[in-house]
């Protein structure tokens, strides 16, 4: 998930300004994944301006993020999917998640509006199957009666790169259907099994796809059709409501999560409980080492996303993500201080 | 050091008599000796740095690529398997996708290029020369992200609304090359991926074939004139056999740009793992391949078959080169130039 980059080259610009600048406060470095980038790139901005302190990111992609922290070559990693458990204690990890995002799926059909069509799980997992090939299969139509749908071939878009965008859209697309959980499954990147259809490089990638071929349906990371109004679809959720992507609808699916059950925050938010909820969203998480040697650097990490969970929110609002609800943050931070220790076993925070 | 022997003989083709050295302060003789080595010593070592870089990039890929060549071994270049979540890796669609690019490039680049260069030396007027020739040489610096773009945003839709139906519908149905023109006018794909190449790499044959048509002896072309040759027959029987070695060169310089352009074949070439015989089909290249998929690959096997893939497009290239020196070898020794 990728979004304007370019408009960040500023931010980028102050980043590398503030490395020279500030020789007293301490500044960590993190690695990983791109979705985040653009509000992590502002959270550093805004914490340098309060604090002093500077927080330099790289976004290499989630892979390298995890390298990244395993080399113990930065001070904290980010991956968009998260790491299981065993992996988690296998390598002496602790994982928490930091900002959430929506995916949605866009279409191209002429004489629909965004918000205009309903889709189910099912239905865009056959569609991205193969299994369903035209707009005015009775599976499509059944749901969105009065709906003038053309009776033309669908063309299916996906994300031709690595994306955590694809991992959260994949995730749905296996816990609905048990079809796609066996043929294809979920990965930041999979082998596609429609016929058809091409890949996008970028949410701008697939996004172009989109709005070029006739007949489409590409997904796309929430804040990139908005701000592109692209033509967006409601969607069936797992209380049998249609409900429209925005901050609202991913919040309630952030809300109706079990945080509290999931060991090393492993969840995901796809198909989540909730009357409100937006099926398809997703947390990005942070990775730190358990074991600190370096315990300043650590409490350093934990002080900057303390201030990004209070103080973020709006920034984070403004590009489109959605800030992580109080009582996660609460349970984040028990995790902190249950699991982050300093060379003497000293919880860090 | 074993070299200072050979430094202190006089170079090459530059003996002097005896006794032209008498008279020279021994100490400056000296010097000038020591500051020959040493230059003679740091351009040798830039050289080497060449190979030492080659060497090492054919290693690295070597170590980074093996746990992949020991989980597929040689059915890696057959299968046109896929998929990063079951760990099965295979590249012939990759490789298929860059050997049909580029050979859609040079059939289309090779002509149009030649046909410039040869109006351009032969038949155009003086003072259009210098424009034409910078244009050509400006197209060449055109970075090649905006040829993406520009296939993508522009070209693409144009090609999709107006070319390809008439594609469909006209080439289609002809026996044996109908199967390449089926399917969908999507604008993107393995053709439109191979034109954009062709307007990629027209510059940098064009320039080339300019260059060492320039440089045929006017004496050569003004004789066959005289004996009553069409300028075709000119260029034909006196430019070309002159020139063939540099027009291999340019010719082999285009490919090399075709094979590994990355941007713009992934912005245009639709980055699908799938074998079409449609030449509308989207399909997938190595380096569009390893641009869309090295940042976020998970996994040591998905890295390691990227690397390959990398190891491959390195090989095709090598065997490309090597096997236009064996042709140009060939030829030589036909017209018994060599001995």
């Amino acid at each position: 998930m990728r979004l304007n980059r370019r408009s960040f080259a500023p931010v980028l610009l102050l980043l590398g300004m503030g490395v020279s600048s500030a020789a007293s406060a301490v500044d960590i470095t993190g690695a990983g994944a791109t979705f985040p980038y653009p509000v992590y790139a502002k959270w550093a901005e805004a914490y340098k301006a309060k604090t002093g302190s500077g927080m330099n990111y790289q976004s290499i992609g989630s892979g390298g993020g995890i390298k990244q922290i395993k080399a113990k070559t930065v001070d904290f990693g980010a991956s968009d999917a998260p790491l299981k458990l065993e992996e988690l204690e296998k390598e002496g990890l602790v994982q928490f998640p930091a900002v959430m995002g929506g995916v949605v799926p866009v279409v191209n059909i002429a004489g629909i509006k965004p918000g205009g069509m309903r889709l189910t799980g099912k239905v865009l997992a056959d569609i991205y199957l193969g299994k369903i090939k035209k707009w005015s299969d009775p599976a499509i139509t059944e749901i969105n009666q009065g709906l003038k749908l053309p009776d033309a071939d669908i063309t299916v878009v996906n994300r031709s790169d690595g994306s955590g965008t694809t991992f959260i859209f994949t995730n749905y697309l296996s816990k609905i259907s048990t079809e796609w959980k066996d043929k294809v499954g979920s990965a930041t990147s999979v082998s596609w099994p429609a016929p058809t259809g091409a890949g996008g490089k970028g949410n701008e990638g697939v996004a172009s796809f989109v709005q070029r071929l006739k007949n489409s349906i590409g997904y796309v990371e929430y804040a990139y059709a908005k701000q592109n109004k692209l033509t967006f679809t409601l969607l069936r959720n797992r209380e049998g409501q249609f409900v429209a992507p925005d901050d609202k609808s991913f919040q309630a699916a952030a809300a109706g999560a079990d945080w509290k059950n999931a060991p090393g925050f492993y969840e995901i938010l796809t198909d989540e409980p909730g009357k409100a909820s937006w099926p398809i969203t997703g947390a990005t998480f942070i990775l730190m080492h358990k074991n600190q040697a370096n315990a300043e650097k650590a409490k350093e990490v934990l002080k900057f996303f303390d201030w990004a969970y209070q103080d973020g929110d709006k920034l984070a609002l403004a590009l489109d993500y959605v800030p992580m609800p109080d009582a996660v943050v609460k349970l984040v931070q028990v995790e902190w201080k249950n699991k982050i220790k300093d060379a003497s076993g000293k919880p860090v925070w | 050091m074993d070299t200072v022997d050979h430094a202190l003989e006089a170079p090459q083709g530059a003996s002097l008599p005896p006794g032209m050295l008498r008279g020279i302060p021994q100490t400056l003789l000296k010097r000038q000796q020591l500051y020959d080595l040493a230059f003679r010593s740091v351009t040798r070592m830039f050289a080497f740095l060449v190979l030492a870089l080659l060497l090492g990039i054919l290693i690295s890929l070597l170590i980074g690529s093996w746990p992949a060549i020991q989980a597929f071994g040689p059915g890696f270049l057959a299968s046109h398997e896929w998929n990063p979540v079951t760990e099965k890796f295979g590249a012939l669609v990759p490789i298929f996708g860059t050997v049909a690019t580029s050979f859609i490039a040079l059939s289309i680049g090779i002509p149009v290029s030649f046909g410039i260069a040869v109006f351009l030396t032969e038949l155009s007027p003086l003072w259009m020369r210098r424009p034409i020739g910078t244009a050509i040489e400006l197209l060449a610096a055109i970075p090649s992200i905006i040829y993406g773009m520009w296939g993508l945003f522009v070209f693409a839709p144009v090609f999709a609304d107006y070319v390809q139906p008439w594609m469909i519908d006209y080439l289609g149905p002809i026996w044996f090359i109908g199967p390449l023109f089926k399917g969908a006018p999507q604008g993107i794909g393995m053709l439109t991926a191979g034109l954009i190449l062709a307007i990629m790499v027209i510059p940098f044959i064009a320039s080339v074939m300019r260059d060492v048509f320039e440089v045929v002896p006017a004496m050569l072309k003004e004789s066959a004139y005289a004996v009553g040759a069409t300028t075709w027959e000119v260029v034909w029987n006196v430019v070309l056999p002159y020139t063939k070695i540099g027009v291999v060169g340019g010719i082999l310089l285009g490919l090399g740009r075709a094979l590994g352009e990355t941007m713009a074949v992934t912005f245009v070439i639709g980055n699908a793992h799938r074998l079409g015989t449609s030449l509308f089909a989207p399909g997938n290249s190595i380096a569009s391949a390893l641009a869309n998929e090295f940042t976020e690959a998970v996994g040591g096997l998905y890295t390691s078959a990227l690397i390959e893939l990398g190891l491959i497009l390195f090989l095709i290239t090598f065997v490309v080169l090597a096997l236009s020196k064996i042709l140009l070898y060939q030829l030589a020794k036909r017209e018994g130039t060599l001995t």
